[in-house]
Formats: structure tokens, C-alpha cells, sequence
């Protein structure tokens, strides 16, 4: 997977992970990836609502030990 | 492009905590695009006051309401757990252990998401709030700005 950007949101707490990842996608372009690291349980859930409402793709999530890694192509 | 989806948020409320709720919602609908205004009444419009001492012309009861409210965001207190004001600093400090944005921040936040801020005139003239006692860049307006918004609102709240 090419990832053209990373945003690193570990240890930032609602809503903070998903007003940056907005800010972050708006500097790629459509069909590029995103990817998104944060430690905050709620993410999870989040991103997932706010990718499917947002137009943008979520293509994979990766949890590991409490640190999510999304990759999130934009729409 | 779809027309942009609304959210309003009245806030009644001049609790801090209340007040985060409702600045955390409306940041969290900026970043889903929502076109998000939240109105500022009665106790909310505290949340707009400057922390600077300002002695704009006011009556008697007008200055005596000005020292009993809460200059600012900050100095809000708690709906529950008040504790003489040992609440509001408890609950700063878990906040900051758990990297939970305080409450002035969130509201810089708002701005910066291009959120309208807007208080309602009626109210700040029963509790004798002056225009430059609030926060610059906000709005001002009555109930009808609020219906103008909220018919088509996705999302309406009154905190």
C-alpha cells in the first residue's frame, strides 16, 4: 500500500483524532492514503463513522495492543 | 457538491463541564463537514466572556450580575461536584492527565473550524453583557437566527 501521508493522534482524546484526521485529508488528493495512528478506545468507532459519512474509504484498521493504525483512502 | 448538513447547539448551560460537551459535539461535527453554530443564551453566554476585567457603563444590578458570573470559559464552574471550586481543579488536572483538550482550547478549536459563535442579545441585555466584554469575531442574534438555522439542522441540541 502507498501511504502519501501519516498522522500521528496517539495519546490525543475526543475529538481530537477525528478534527485531524479532517485536516489531514484535506491535503491529499482523491484516491490517496492516509494513514491515521492513534491510541484513544473511542477511535475505533469513530473513524469507522466518520469515513462512511465523509465519502472516504476505510481500508484497513490494525490494532495493536491499543494502538489503531487506520488506513484510510480519501473519496 | 450536496449542500452542507447543519448542526446547532443552544447553549443554556454555564456549566463547564456542560459547555465541553457541547464545544466537543460541535468541533466533532465541523470535522464531518456540518455547518455548526451553537447560540449562546442565558448561563452560556458566559462561555464567550473575556477573563480580562472590563468596566464597560453599566446599572447597579448590571454590575452586580457582571461580578457574580464567571469571567470566561475557564472560571466556569462544575454541574456537579463543585466542591467550593476544588471541583473545576480536580477535574483540570484528570483532563490534562488523559490529554483531554480544556475547555478555552476547544473553543479556540471552534473558531479555527470556522464554527459561528453567536449570542443571543436578548439575554446578554437581561444579564448586562456588553459586546466588547464577549469574545471578538462572534455573532449576534435572537430566536429567529436560531429557527432560521435549526428547521433545517441535521442535528439540534439544547445543552
Amino acid at each position: 500500500m502507498n501511504i502519501t501521508k501519516t498522522l500521528d493522534a496517539k495519546g490525543l482524546a475526543c475529538p481530537m483524532p477525528i478534527v485531524k484526521t479532517k485536516k489531514a485529508i484535506e491535503g491529499i488528493e482523491s484516491g490517496q492514503i492516509l494513514e491515521v495512528v492513534a491510541t484513544d478506545a473511542g477511535a475505533k468507532s469513530d473513524l469507522t463513522a466518520w469515513c462512511k459519512s465523509s465519502g472516504h474509504e476505510l481500508v484497513n484498521i490494525n490494532d495493536d495492543q491499543g494502538v489503531f493504525t487506520f488506513y484510510i483512502k480519501k473519496g | 457538491m450536496a449542500e452542507k448538513k447543519k448542526t446547532n447547539i443552544i447553549l443554556f448551560s454555564g456549566d463547564y463541564d456542560k459547555t465541553m460537551a457541547a464545544y466537543i459535539i460541535a468541533n466533532g461535527a465541523a470535522a464531518y463537514d456540518h455547518d455548526v453554530t451553537i447560540f449562546h443564551t442565558f448561563w452560556g453566554l458566559n462561555a464567550l466572556r473575556k477573563d480580562e476585567k472590563l468596566q464597560p457603563k453599566k446599572s447597579f444590578m448590571e454590575k452586580m450580575f457582571g461580578k457574580m458570573m464567571p469571567r470566561g470559559a475557564n472560571n466556569m464552574p462544575l454541574s456537579k461536584m463543585q466542591f467550593l471550586g476544588m471541583g473545576p481543579k480536580m477535574i483540570k488536572g484528570v483532563m490534562k492527565k488523559h490529554n483531554a483538550m480544556p475547555l478555552p482550547d476547544l473553543i479556540d478549536m471552534a473558531k479555527e473550524q470556522e464554527i459561528t459563535l453567536l449570542a443571543c442579545t436578548m439575554t446578554m441585555d437581561l444579564l448586562g453583557l456588553k459586546k466588547e466584554e464577549l469574545l471578538d469575531d462572534i455573532e449576534y442574534g435572537g430566536v429567529a437566527a436560531y429557527i432560521a438555522e435549526g428547521e433545517d439542522g441535521a442535528i439540534n441540541l439544547f445543552i
